[in-house]
């Protein structure tokens, strides 16, 4: 039967690789061969051809040997009694296909420039539902989550469901599951996109599910994401195509759910979509191709019925999911964390500078606490009008031997998106400017505000289970005993941010590893201490504590940093062997404060890269959210290219954006005074704590003399700038020794 | 005097089940010819010789033992039944390997002088495959001329032959832990010659008298067979000749045409068959065919180099060893040119009957009555020119009666490892992960070679063909070469369809890959194409650490000649269960013959089987491929790993 499945592959593979050329011919006899193509705002130029055959493709005669390529890739047909083996060409036919597509899409670029809308979100009143293909700045954003473990891969949706409920049916059940659903293609124009919108489910990327393309061409924008994914955060270089496909074969949890009736083009794209070890399951009755070895287990698998698709496709792919139940009437998850309830959907808002709303996690002894206790002051959903308004005090007692004071933080920031994750429900904000929205569809599900203490209780045990025994909730909607609880939490917050301010490096003989990464860099390692936090931003030195306590053989290991081997480029003889074995000897030591010499390793989810700038004698940084130039004369995204996947690269390093205004930041090559250039948006971010960080560094207006976009993206517009301010790197010593 | 003895009365059916051989014996016999079939069943095999109980290396004897009891007596010197058997033995693999190892070097000597610039003839035709050698014998390969490597890569394959000491180049592909037991046991061959030469040393009269260490140099001078010459000549066949890929291909002797010119090639060297390819493709020479009242030249293969270009061109293969004979009584052959090995001299005979023009061309190997038309790799055509000029001459002048049987066999042929490794995963997947997978997940329970000659004292080509359909009822994915690959392709199992007679799980892995469950990979030297795969199963992983521990086993049902010994024992030494029929030139119950069916395998090699039976023989190396799963640990079902993040982290960088 799989001679049936390679017969039309091969077949499909034809098709898409022969209207590929008559495209292209058309397009460079209308706009000529040097017409520049691509994708928005990417350094992987057309992904999967760069990936794969390593070609960048800029301009329209440039994809002329990408379908050279393709048309050698495809096989002879499949033909006669005795017949040659197919496996190998079909799968060779596949990626033609995929090859071919890509250049397809790219000259629709060209052609039709608002096809595709930019960004994360569809715009439903315009029509604007396909987005294409995901920028770099959403790959890197979304692709942490594939890193971290939040989204453990992806659906690939073709085609349509029968009905618009059953669409829904199975891709909330992906939500639930976190994974993310990538759509594609149409069953006669109509579409799961559409499908869902009419049966009333957000979609984009903030809910996970990602329309990209009406037509099966645009598969290739879920593969694309894969592969840059792959170079991103694998460091796997462009053109080593075998290490590509190997590393999302086992490291991305990817596979297709073919919808309808599967024609020649979809089978041509599922033999594409196996050379990436991404099976397909189908809802009808095509040949299957069960044994294993290009998948980790089958490669199409038929007949699945609705109910059973979502738990079918994730034994194939071979996924272990962790699905958590948490017992309220709404789904739940990560997928609906970007979910937004919007303004005539509220049933009742909390905070948001309207009520008062404040959350506060604090420590109480065993005895106080009855593990699980929700109690609620004041009035519930049953009692008032949708559209209402009330004041909150979220007030979170856990007790425990292991439970430390330390970890109140840590408990604390998790409430913003543990609640997030409830359907229908959306949280901003924290501590005393947290803001909550309770959707209209919640309520009708039965959500009650109690509910927030239910999820909190339930993921606190799931989560943090090993550093505390005892948890009970206390929410507060009457106004009075919300107004008494507001001061309570302010005076917490400002007692433990003294005390997180008041760690230094020198004091602390303990650091923590943290090789989360290394699921996707596997030569990656970060070393975080006090004054260091990790470079995606997301884990602080007391983070790593707890993680070490809850998971003590997890990604987050103490390190004992030994003796001192530089004092001033931060370097510890443990630290350095710590590295050194977890990099599996691919590095042999690091500088904690320097970018100059021997940096930290950085990985694809820096939140930001600071670059040597010799001509200013200083550094610049920039963040994942700028897209503009800078003065080091690459993108965010190229930059990222050059430093991530694990690599040592001096000169170069990723870092948080709280970083920037520790102590410690690039203390061994000057410190924060050699800081001469970010983009603005960052600038305004951390605006108050870079203030006054130029008290402590005895020059109150520092901020100001940090050039931004607006002065310049070039070397010597920043020296310029420098001149002008009087920048103080301009006098220090040669930042390359 | 007496009267002549009555001609004997045969059944012909009885000797073979190849029908096409069946009907040209029956007619060989009309014709008053009689074949190896006929004199096989008139001599009966010296009962001494067949149990290796004769001893005839000095002239104090020749020396008898009883093989009923075999320690009642001792040869004249005091040589034991284990060491005349070993000795006899280590003779039989000193004189397979110096087959081999001689073509091989016949190869090599054809590439130097190619690399040299000297013979124009031939040329690199490969030169991937050229790159990938070298890279796997530790030759630098990146940013230099092809020219300069293929120097490099001579110079240093002629290690091979005449290296003194030290390991030869190859020894570079065997799996780490195999070669650690091989370095243990001191058995790393050094060259080939060195080998050859020691072994014929110590089986001197009064040199090496313990069975033991006589069958470590066996082991030695066979895996420098093996992982040596042999592997050289398929190499560098490859290389100069292009690496085969699956084609279709027939068999059979309905491929001679009454209406055209018909040349036969039979023998092992590719380099006389592949300028006969060049000569009947000559324009020249097909009209001279044409003048001559043919419609053009049909060339055909026999034997091993026929197998070799069956998959590498597609040249179509008359039949294998034992049809030899009955091909010429078919009256269409005008010309068979012979090389080196498995060329019985009756087919002088035979040729001079039915008016054949036969020529041995080989400096090596002149045959009386012959006409000897040498062949010289720097001006190949002199030789083969002439030939198709003879055959055009003998067609001009046929004898009346022609009978060619109606049997073509087609099937797919030329599955080279490069193209294994294509075939399960395409030019971007390309591994043998989907091999061992599947062996894993038990749709494939092993890998069987089957491989070797035919016998006329066993059915010819019947032990093959029953063996091979019981392996592959029971799952056993099976690999060929030489004559068994012709019995088989003659049988129709290297048809895609042929999956259908295969057990569930191998069919469906054939039929997703779209093989047939037979795999055809040439000539008897190309054996050493299965060592390499068991080398790749092995570093893909999963099936364990050496060649020993592989779910694999091989057999020669049918076997013949010294080769084959060679063979047999280059394989147990690489650590493969070997299974021969026929008969084996041992004494059970005697220490030498336990060495070689239990103590090698105590030593972490392979062992020898013995079966004659097909059914019987099929089970032996199934019941090992049983115990090495067991082993592994992939008996039964496995429960389904799902992975985590956790376990993500946990793979290893890449």
């Amino acid at each position: 039967m799989s001679r049936l499945v390679a017969f039309a592959a091969i077949q499909g593979a034809y098709n898409i690789v022969s209207k590929a050329e008559g495209k292209l011919q058309q397009a460079i006899d209308k706009y000529g061969p040097n017409q520049p193509i691509g994708f928005p705002n990417t350094a992987y130029y057309l992904p999967v051809i760069y990936s794969i055959l390593g070609l960048k493709v800029e301009k329209l005669s440039d994809a002329e040997p990408v379908l050279a390529r393709c048309k050698q890739l495809l096989p002879e047909h499949v033909k006669g009694t005795i017949h040659l083996p197919y496996l190998g060409g079909m799968l060779d036919a596949g990626m033609a296909a995929i090859l071919a597509e890509e250049v397809v899409e790219a000259i629709r670029y060209v052609e039709d420039p608002d096809f595709y809308l930019p960004g994360e979100d569809v715009d439903l009143e315009n029509g604007k539902i396909w987005l294409g293909a995901a920028d770099d700045v959403i790959m890197r954003k979304r692709g942490v989550e594939f890193v971290d473990g939040s989204a453990p891969g992806f659906a690939a949706i073709v085609g349509a469901a029968p009905s618009p409920e059953i669409a829904k049916m199975i891709v909330e059940d992906y939500q639930k599951k976190n994974l993310y659903i990538f759509l594609a293609a149409n069953q006669n124009g109509t579409t799961v996109a559409q499908q869902l919108i009419e049966a009333g489910v957000q979609i984009g990327w903030g809910t996970r599910i990602v329309p990209f393309s009406p037509d099966i061409a645009g598969a290739v924008f879920a593969l694309g994401f894969a592969n840059r994914a792959a170079m991103a955060f694998g460091g796997v270089k462009p053109g080593d195509y075998e290490k590509i496909l190997l590393y999302n074969k086992d490291r991305v949890f990817a596979f297709v759910n073919a919808l309808g009736e599967v024609n020649a083009e979809w089978a041509a794209n599922a033999a594409g979509a196996v050379n990436w070890g991404f099976p397909t399951l189908a809802d009808t009755d095509i040949p299957e191709v069960l044994p294993t070895g290009i998948c980790t287990y089958e490669h199409v698998v038929a007949n699945v019925t609705h109910d059973n698709m979502v738990s079918k496709s994730i034994e194939v792919r071979g996924l272990k999911v962790n699905i958590t139940e948490i017992p309220i009437p709404l789904a739940y998850g990560p997928a609906f964390e970007g979910e937004r309830v919007r303004k005539d959907d509220i049933y009742l808002e909390c905070g948001g500078g309207k009520t008062i709303c404040c959350e506060r996690v604090s420590i109480a002894d065993m005895n106080d606490v009855v593990d699980g206790k929700v109690e609620l002051f004041g009035p519930d959903i049953k009692d008032i009008k949708p559209g209402s308004r009330l004041p909150l005090a979220v007030v979170v007692e856990v007790a425990g031997r292991k439970m430390q004071e330390d970890y109140e933080p840590i408990l604390e920031r998790q409430i913003h998106h543990l609640v997030n994750y409830a359907q229908g429900i959306m949280h901003i904000g924290q501590r005393d400017i947290a803001w909550y929205r309770i959707g209209k569809q919640a309520v009708e599900k039965g959500f009650t505000l109690t509910d927030i203490g239910k999820i909190l209780h339930a993921k606190y045990h799931q989560d943090f289970g090993a550093i505390f025994d005892k948890c009970q909730i206390k929410l507060y909607t009457d106004e009075a005993k919300a107004k008494e609880m507001l001061p309570i939490a302010q005076a917490a917050y400002k007692v433990r941010d003294a005390r997180v301010e008041n760690m230094t490096d020198e004091t602390c003989e303990t650091y923590y590893s943290c090789t989360l990464c290394q699921s996707f860099a596997p030569t990656h390692v970060c070393i975080v201490s006090p004054e260091r936090t990790g470079l995606c931003g997301a884990y602080n030195w007391l983070d790593c504590k707890a993680s070490n306590e809850i998971n003590p053989t997890g990604p987050n290991q103490p390190i004992q940093k030994g003796e001192v081997v530089d004092p001033k480029l931060g370097s510890w003889k443990g630290c350095n062997d710590f590295v050194y074995k977890a990099s599996r000897q691919a590095v042999e030591k690091v500088n904690f404060y320097s970018l100059v010499y021997d940096p930290m390793t950085t990985c694809g989810c820096c939140e930001c890269i600071a670059a040597v700038l010799p001509t200013c004698n200083g550094v610049m940084t920039v963040n994942r959210d700028y897209t503009g130039m800078t003065p080091a004369g690459m993108k965010f995204t190229t930059l990222a290219g050059t430093c991530g996947g694990g690599n040592v690269t001096p000169g170069f390093v990723g870092h948080s954006k709280y970083n920037i205004t520790q102590r410690k930041y690039v203390a061994g090559d000057g410190g924060l005074m050699r800081l001469v250039w970010m983009p603005k948006i960052l600038k305004e971010e951390i605006r108050e704590r870079l203030l006054k960080r130029g008290e402590e560094i005895g020059i109150p207006n520092f901020i100001d003399m940090i050039a931004t976009e607006e002065d310049g993206v070039t070397e010597d517009e920043v020296y310029a700038f420098m001149e002008k301010v009087g920048h103080p790197a301009l006098t220090m010593d040669s930042i390359l020794g | 005097m007496a009267e002549e003895k009555a001609k004997k009365q045969y059944n012909f059916r009885d000797f073979s089940i190849c029908d096409a051989t069946v009907q040209m014996l029956q007619k060989a016999a009309e014709d008053g010819m009689e074949t190896a079939f006929q004199r096989a069943a008139e001599m009966k095999a010296c009962p001494i010789g067949a149990d290796s109980a004769c001893c005839k290396h000095c002239f104090m004897g020749p020396c008898r033992l009883n093989a009923k009891d075999p320690y009642s007596k001792v040869g004249v010197c005091g040589a034991t039944i284990d060491t005349i058997g070993a000795r006899n033995f280590a003779r039989n693999v000193a004189s397979g390997a110096s087959a081999h190892t001689d073509h091989g070097m016949s190869m090599l000597d054809v590439f130097r002088e190619v690399v040299r610039g000297n013979i124009t003839d031939y040329k690199i035709k490969d030169e991937v495959k050229l790159r990938n050698v070298a890279a796997s014998i530790g030759i630098a390969v990146e940013d230099r001329e092809t020219m300069e490597i293929a120097t490099d890569l001579y110079e240093e394959l002629e290690r091979t032959y005449t290296q003194v000491e030290g390991e030869i180049p190859f020894a570079k592909r065997v799996p780490a832990k195999t070669l650690e037991t091989w370095r243990k046991l001191g058995i790393v061959p050094r060259g080939a010659m060195r080998e050859i030469m020691e072994i014929m040393h110590r089986t001197h009269m009064g040199v090496d008298q313990h069975y033991e260490n006589i069958v470590k140099q066996c082991s030695r001078t066979a895996l420098s067979d093996g992982w040596g010459g042999s592997m050289v000549a398929t190499e560098i066949s490859d290389i100069l000749f292009g690496t085969p890929k699956p084609r279709v291909a027939g068999v059979n002797m309905g491929f001679l045409k009454e209406d055209q010119v018909n040349i036969i090639v039979h023998g092992h060297e590719p380099n006389l068959f592949e300028s006969m390819i060049a000569a009947v493709n000559d324009p020249a020479n097909i009209e001279k065919a044409k003048a001559a009242g043919a419609q053009g030249i049909t060339l055909l293969g026999m034997c091993c180099s026929g197998a070799e270009v069956l998959g590498r061109h597609g040249i179509p293969h008359a039949g294998n060893f034992l049809s030899t004979e009955a091909v010429i009584a078919t009256g269409a052959v005008d010309a068979m040119a012979v090389d080196v090995q498995c060329i019985m001299q009756a087919l002088v005979k035979m040729s001079e009957c039915y008016g054949t023009k036969f020529f041995s061309t080989n400096p090596r190997a002149k045959m009386d009555g012959a006409q000897h038309i040498e062949f010289h790799e720097h001006t190949p055509r002199e030789c083969t020119d002439q030939v198709v000029a003879m055959a055009i001459e003998r067609f001009k002048n046929r004898p009346a009666r022609i009978v060619i049987p109606d049997r073509k066999d087609m099937g797919v042929h030329g599955f080279s490892h490069e193209y294994v490794n294509y075939m399960l995963g395409g030019a971007f997947r390309g591994s043998y992960k989907p091999l061992n997978d599947n062996i894993i997940n038990g749709r494939i329970r092993g890998v069987a070679g089957v491989v070797g000659c035919t016998n006329p004292r066993v059915k010819h080509d019947y032990v093959h063909v029953e063996l091979v359909k019981e392996l592959i009822r029971n799952n056993v994915l099976v690999v060929q070469t030489g004559c068994s690959q012709i019995t088989l392709a003659k049988a129709g199992l290297m048809k895609p369809d042929a999956a259908v007679l295969a057990g569930d799980g191998l069919r469906e892995v054939c039929e997703t890959v779209g093989m047939p469950p037979v795999l055809s990979l040439g000539s008897c030297v190309d054996n050493s194409r299965i060592l390499i795969a068991c080398a790749e199963m092995v570093k893909m992983g999963g099936l364990g650490e050496s060649i020993a521990d592989l779910p694999v086993a091989g057999a020669a049902p049918e076997y013949m000649s010294e080769k084959a010994i060679s063979i047999g024992q280059y394989f147990v030494a690489s650590g493969v269960f070997t299974v021969f029929g026929v008969t084996f030139p041992t004494v059970e119950g005697t220490k030498f013959h336990d060495l070689l069916f239990k103590g090698l395998e105590e030593m972490g090699l392979g062992k020898w089987g013995f079966a004659v039976d097909p059914i019987e023989m099929a089970h032996l190396m199934i019941h090992h491929i049983d115990e090495k799963r067991l082993a592994l640990g992939i008996m039964g079902k496995k429960e389904r790993k799902l992975f985590s993040m956790e376990d993500r982290r946990q793979a290893d960088a890449m």
